[in-house]
């Protein structure tokens, strides 16, 4: 397989920069920002993605999805990156959905999915940084399970439908077995969302379980072998994260290089200087190989093959350094104008940092890089 | 099983029953690659059985037309005895300016003749190529070039002098780049090729920081070259040398790829300072280093890969090389810094047998060149800038 788009995935390049830049360009985070909008995304607007098809690229199509891969999410989230479009398009439609494929509950959630009327939600992370340790009790109480703890970093969590939530049912925090996932509706009795506003107003929720009750079928997979489910979750996850991450970093880069054809200095276009083109160059080359990184490993992820591990944190981590630096080019190049609310420039900042925070830093991947390579 | 698993197969089976051990094993020194060229008396038994095995099939050059000495084969089947090649690690059976670089430019512009005289020849390692392009005055502007071609009716006479020219000693002909008309910059600028054994040619090898002599000033007194070894038209060399700039910086950019498999760095580093009760480097700044690097060596493994698919898809911006050139010798540099600081006071010995004649130091003060030779990692940006970004003058 190429390491480039086929001839479908690049119609559906085209159709999503269409849609995502008519319907969800910056503005239109812009706008939600403004009015202080409690929701953190349009629940029009993620309708309108199910009508384009796009909730169900990864469901199959014997669930009525489009039964399409990870290289097809990208393709949507980099636009959703490079517009800076609020949407619960990658917790919902790519994490959540890869984690609920196969299993019981995807009857349940997928219909709602599809139709653009259901968000979910993680409740992955214990700390500031993400980790692999997973500490959050689950009990077993009568038919079911007694969830205690509390998670943060849940994006849409105070207004989900349903919370995919990893907990311990048996070992210790940083056990790989033991681990149990779980589909929590949102109006289970116990659970609290407390919603905070992130630097680039999204709102983000620390989410507490006091005594939550769920009943037996609330298990993705199995009892304690909840890892792989959390694994093909993280795996999506990451590598989508990844693609809206480029978006973020090719809308800064777009922005800053017309910014550098149009802005006058000393008489002169500022582009002509040889100290910001080197510059403009350097940060093009690193998001071309980033987004090959990104590219490659969406394929072996579909491919189901067993490099994809280790080629989604050499994306989530590339994709990261890479798009930090288009951002913090982007205002730096930009000068004064960089740093006023007004301009957009900013905005692709702080998305940027979010995602590169989002399930593990450059560091946290370069670290598990490390270890798979025994040092 | 398709016609590309059936290839891979076999193709996976021929190497297996055809590449020696000890060429499955990984280059440790400059002297471990291959060369080619009239003198073979330098290579070893295995060396030359492999790279003879390999040209027979036309694998050198696998997916030059059979008719030249190559393979013949699709970009889907190139890739697949690429990869096949790695998995049993098999090292490449000839290395030649040639392949990567003359070739190309021969199949684009040569006539006829040429190709048939000089391709099959480079496929089979027979003739080793220099390049002369640098002049004393005419580095990264190339286009100042001095070296004069006067026109003597049924052949050409060239005089002048370049610089920089790898292995112009060990080299059996050359590719020239010459001025055959002084009135214009570029445009009178014709690509000859010749014998170094012709009269009138002169080397000598400049000692590096490495302490090696992979350059030469080579030096033409009166030199007759045939009017018939004239590639494309004349004073309309530098599209030629352009094109094949574009090759020789992906060559370079290959570079880059060294850590893609872990390799020498981490195994190294590991040896040097073992690993602490958690299985991890007892350096952790230095770890934390190497880890960064990896992810970006990996990631350019990627770009690389993608490089090639696109290239021989016809859809890579034909300016890419510059990127990839750039990226892999500032990466490939940035390794053997992390080498020389993983290695600590062994790295540094100069001539001791230990230190395989002190290889890790000459190797690492050998990158240094990365960035320069085959135009500047600043020449590199200024094209991205001009050429990919479209920046103002």
């Amino acid at each position: 397989m190429p390491l480039y788009l086929n001839d479908e995935q690049t119609m559906l390049r085209d159709a999503a920069q269409q849609f995502v830049g008519e319907a969800a360009p910056v503005s239109h985070m812009r706008a939600l920002r403004d009015a202080d909008d409690a929701t953190g995304f349009s629940r029009d607007l993620w309708k309108q993605f199910a009508e384009m098809g796009f909730t169900g690229i990864l469901i199959p199509e014997s669930d009525g999805g489009l039964g399409l891969g990870h290289v097809e999410a990208g393709v949507v989230l980099e636009e959703i990156g490079r517009n800076l479009s609020p949407s619960p398009f990658l917790a919902t439609a790519v994490a959540a959905v890869e984690a609920l494929k196969g299993s019981a509950q995807r009857e349940r959630w997928f219909p709602g999915i599809l139709a653009g009327e259901t968000v979910a939600a993680l409740a992955i992370d214990e700390k500031a940084k993400h980790g692999n340790a997973i500490g959050m009790k689950a009990e077993r109480s009568g038919n079911g399970f007694r969830l205690s703890g509390a998670k943060q970093f849940v994006t849409h969590g105070h207004v989900a439908d349903l919370l995919i939530v990893a907990a311990r049912t048996a070992g210790a925090p940083e056990d790989d077995a033991g681990v149990t996932l779980f589909a929590v509706p949102k109006d289970t009795a116990g659970l609290t969302a407390d919603p905070q506003r992130l630097a680039d107003s999204s709102l983000a929720s620390r989410v507490t379980f006091e005594n939550v009750e769920v009943d037996a079928d609330a298990v993705i997979g199995e009892v304690d072998g909840g890892r792989a489910v959390l694994d093909a979750l993280l795996a999506a996850g990451r590598t989508g994260a990844a693609a809206e991450s480029l978006g973020v970093g090719g809308g800064a880069m777009d922005m800053t290089v017309q910014y550098l054809k149009e802005r006058k200095q000393f008489g002169v276009l500022i582009g002509s200087f040889q100290a910001l083109q080197h510059r403009a160059a350097h940060l093009y080359a690193e998001l071309e190989v980033a987004r090959a990184a990104v590219l490659k490993a969406q394929q072996l992820l579909d491919a189901g093959d067993a490099r994809a591990a280790e080629a989604v944190s050499v994306a989530k981590a590339m994709a990261g350094l890479a798009s930090t630096l288009a951002v913090q080019e982007g205002v730096q190049m930009h000068g004064g104008i960089g740093m006023t609310d007004e301009f957009d420039i900013g905005f692709y900042m702080k998305r940027g940092r979010v995602l590169a925070e989002m399930f593990g830093d450059a560091n946290f991947h370069a670290d598990q890089l490390a270890r798979a390579s025994g040092y | 099983m398709s016609d590309l698993d059936t290839f891979r197969a076999e193709t996976r089976a021929w190497l297996e029953a055809n590449c020696p051990a000890s060429m499955r094993e990984p280059v440790r020194s400059e002297k471990d690659t291959v060369w080619g060229g009239r003198d073979q008396s330098a290579l070893t038994p295995d060396q030359k059985t492999w790279m003879d095995r390999m040209a027979a099939r036309g694998w050198t050059v696998p997916d030059w037309p059979k008719a030249y000495g190559g393979g013949g084969l699709s970009p889907a089947e190139s890739k697949i005895l690429r990869e096949e090649m790695r998995a049993l690690g098999c090292r490449n059976p000839l290395s030649s300016f040639g392949i990567s670089m003359l070739g190309p430019a021969l199949l684009k512009y040569g006539n006829e003749e040429q190709k048939l005289e000089h391709l099959p020849r480079i496929a089979r390692g027979e003739i080793r190529w220099c390049q002369g392009y640098s002049e004393p005055n005419a580095g990264s502007d190339l286009a100042a070039l001095a070296t004069s071609a006067e026109d003597m009716g049924d052949h050409f006479l060239v005089n002048g002098q370049k610089v920089w020219t790898s292995y112009a000693d060990k080299a059996d002909w050359i590719f020239c780049l010459v001025r055959t008309d002084k009135s214009v910059k570029q445009a009178g600028i014709s690509f000859l090729l010749f014998d170094m054994a012709s009269p009138g040619v002169s080397t000598k090898p400049i000692l590096l920081i490495s302490g090696y002599s992979p350059f030469c000033e080579t030096f033409f007194d009166d030199v007759k070259v045939p009017k018939a070894n004239l590639v494309g038209e004349l004073n309309k060399g530098w599209d030629v040398a352009k094109y094949l700039l574009g090759h020789e910086r992906e060559m370079i950019s290959g570079m880059g790829l060294g850590l893609s498999s872990g390799g020498t760095l981490i195994g190294n580093t590991v040896a040097q300072m073992g690993l602490d009760a958690d299985g991890r480097l007892a350096d952790p700044l230095l770890r934390g280093q190497i880890a960064l690097h990896e992810v970006r060596a990996r990631a350019f493994a990627a770009m690389s890969e993608r490089f090639l698919d696109e290239l021989k898809a016809g859809r890579a911006h034909p300016a890419q090389p510059s990127m990839m050139k750039y990226y892999g010798t500032e990466l490939n540099k940035a390794r053997h810094e992390l080498e020389m600081a993983a290695g600590g006071s062994d790295s540094l010995e100069w001539e001791s047998e230990a230190s395989n004649n002190g290889a890790a130091p000459r190797a690492w003060l050998r990158t240094k060149a990365n960035s320069i030779e085959g135009g500047t990692s600043e020449v590199q940006l200024n094209i991205i800038a001009k050429r990919i970004l479209e920046l103002p003058s």
